[in-house]
């Protein structure tokens, strides 16, 4: 009576035992192919730079005759007056006015066209949709030579702006014009260099004084600016499309039976339910800005003067001739990205993973 | 403004009826008219350089907003675009991006699948590696990966622009969350049948992943032939090798300062043209997946 049922129980278990083994064995083949590539290419790459951040390798001698500088790439980057911290605080202050300028922008201005483009009557929504979607498909470097041409000195935005003003409008030569944005403000209530009080020009932030840090983005900044609001805003509106259609009709119909408006149901009704899609496109904004490259090496190049320099390109011109100083700059970017990554997955919950 | 105020001062009910009406009428206006002027913001930019590309060089430079040639219809442009190295630039974007779509949909679906629903020891720790990798910048991984593939002896060849590219965490995941929303019902039916793992995926699964497969090969494809930072990572000292994207943003600095703006907006075109076909031809998949990229937070 036992006997063949151990056997039975054994010989179940045996199956049940191979089974798993040939769960665990199509598992480890349908993973490989794609964990090989990333580890290869992402992994051993990353934990490289990380290594030599802490050397003083420049990229042009062998890896192996680099010498152990402890934390001097980031002590020179961060805590020392010193060249790279200089170029890193500027950067970082490109940077930042870019995504400040942009972030908020491209997300008010998809949220209205999805408003608009969402509302009932509306005919040719198709049409709409696909103008605004379709520079988002197009490449950063044909963009980048579009804007070029069109916001040349004597381009279309230029001869557009005379047109409009009719003529008194001085053309300003976007892509070489390194005054800030709101230094000019100042300029016009009389504050310049010259006049602005001593603590401005001479406090010292983090490598810069206060006066170099107000200066807004350059007028070329805000050109290249223009050019990532526009191309971003078609795919933003989709999302925030997306997430409209998903309201239910009936909270607006019970909005309005409570005597609601449409700017109150707006504001009660539409913007709570789209918080966390709002969200999600503030953090996506922030995550894109953050890491823009494409765009400078293709219209300016980081010119002029230094103005629009950011991280990422910061990244890439010191690779060649200091890469660990460039590995260092990487990883301050690396946190800065993953510090807004942390965010956005803490505050949107982990709905999917 | 003043249909508003006379409702507010009239109380009949005819009256209120009228002025709402203007007031829908006034509305439907204003939104037709805005989403009308945000639409040729977006759109102008490409006719106008679709239009000044098929002019003389001293014609763009003179009238650049003018949508039709004064000098006649000219095709220099795109003449001299193609006795220089565009076309064999043309046709490294399309090999590059064809045989990266190809292993996207291959790759990324078989791991998406093992992810969804094989069970193997470390199943956890493979998709955390995986997940990691989509918060770390490209850009970070700019130096890195040179160094990588130099020490591959990769820096120059085809195989350094394919090998890095082949797989993708953001495509991993898209086909992971395919997969477990088909039901478990299917797999179990097929598994009583006899049918093992692999053929179960091929035969069973990936025709049901049609619409998924699609929006990867979508995505996967503008992905490599936007690329930028790929080709300039490893191929930029080899001219033969550059991409079209390459290709058109170092063009520009061969030239000196007076910029050839019908070679460059000619490229621009050529180098747009297949992901604008390719857009038109699928753009209920192109809006579809764009808000799956909502839907991925």
């Amino acid at each position: 009576m036992t006997a063949p049922s151990v056997t039975m129980k054994r010989a179940s278990e045996d199956t049940a035992r191979a089974k798993n083994m040939q769960e665990a064995l199509a598992g480890y083949g349908f993973i490989s192919p794609a964990l090989a590539v990333i580890v290869v290419f992402i992994f051993v790459p990353m934990i490289f730079a990380f290594i030599i951040s802490f050397t003083d390798w420049t990229g042009l001698k062998p890896v192996n005759e680099a010498q152990w500088n402890n934390f001097d790439n980031y002590r020179k980057l961060l805590f020392e007056d010193h060249p790279n911290r200089d170029d890193f605080s500027r950067a970082l202050k490109n940077t930042a006015y870019y995504a400040l300028g942009v972030v908020p922008t491209q997300t008010a201005l998809s949220l209205l066209l999805a408003v608009i483009v969402n509302q009932k009557f509306l005919r040719f929504r198709g049409f709409f949709r696909t103008a605004f979607y379709f520079p988002s498909i197009t490449s950063a470097v044909v963009i980048g030579t579009i804007f070029l041409w069109l916001f040349n000195r004597d381009g279309i935005i230029n001869r557009l702006l005379i047109g409009i003003s009719g003529g008194s409008y001085r053309p300003v030569t976007w892509l070489n014009d390194l005054n800030g944005v709101i230094h000019n403000v100042f300029k016009v209530f009389g504050l310049t260099l010259q006049t602005a009080p001593p603590w401005m020009r001479q406090t010292e932030i983090f490598g810069q004084s206060i006066w170099q840090w107000l200066s807004g983005p350059s007028v070329s900044m805000l050109a290249i600016m223009i050019l990532a609001i526009w191309t971003t805003s078609g795919t933003l509106m989709l999302i925030f499309l997306a997430a409209l259609q998903d309201i239910p009709t009936q909270l607006y119909e019970a909005a309005s039976v409570d005597g609601a408006n449409r700017w109150q149901q707006f504001r009660r009704v539409t913007l709570p339910l789209l918080r966390p899609t709002t969200f999600f496109v503030v953090t996506i904004g922030l995550i894109g800005t953050f890491q823009v490259f494409d765009q400078i090496y293709v219209i300016s190049s980081g010119a002029p003067a230094g103005t629009t320099v950011t991280i990422a390109y910061l990244v890439y011109t010191t690779s060649r001739g200091a890469a660990s100083q460039s590995a260092a700059t990487a990883f301050m970017l690396f946190v800065i990205i993953m510090f807004f990554t942390l965010i956005q997955r803490r505050l949107m919950g982990s709905r999917s993973w | 403004m003043t249909a508003t105020t006379a409702a507010g001062s009239a109380n009949t009910t005819t009256n209120l009826r009228t002025s709402s009406e203007v007031f829908k009428k006034v509305r439907i206006a204003l939104t037709y008219g805005f989403l009308l002027l945000f639409g040729l913001a977006m759109v102008m930019p490409f006719i106008y350089s679709v239009a000044n590309s098929f002019k003389t060089l001293p014609d763009i430079n003179a009238n650049p907003s003018l949508l039709y040639p004064t000098q006649g219809v000219s095709v220099e442009g795109y003449r001299k675009v193609f006795t220089q190295d565009f076309p064999r630039w043309l046709l490294n974007s399309i090999g590059m991006s064809v045989t990266l779509t190809i292993t996207h949909l291959v790759f990324d679906s078989l791991a998406g699948y093992a992810l969804a629903r094989i069970k193997f020891p470390g199943r956890g720790i493979a998709f955390t590696a995986l997940i990691g990798t989509m918060m770390v910048p490209g850009i970070v991984l700019l130096v890195p990966r040179f160094l990588v593939l130099k020490q591959l002896g990769l820096i120059g060849t085809y195989w350094g622009l394919i090998l890095p590219a082949m797989t993708g965490a953001f495509g991993v995941f898209l086909m992971k969350q395919f997969f477990e929303s088909i039901p478990p019902d299917i797999e179990e039916a097929a598994s009583i049948d006899g049918c093992g793992r692999f053929r179960m995926f091929f035969v069973v699964i990936l025709p049901l992943a049609i619409p998924a497969l699609t929006a990867l090969a979508i995505f996967s494809f503008q992905g490599s032939w936007n690329d930028l930072t790929g080709p300039l990572i490893t191929v930029v000292n080899n001219r033969d090798l550059w991409t079209l994207q390459l290709g058109l943003a170092l063009v520009r600095g061969e030239t000196g300062s007076a910029l050839p703006w019908d070679i460059l907006l000619s490229g621009a075109v050529i180098t747009t043209l297949p992901m604008a076909v390719i857009f038109f031809v699928f753009q209920r998949f192109f809006m579809e997946s764009a808000t799956y990229t909502a839907v991925k937070g």
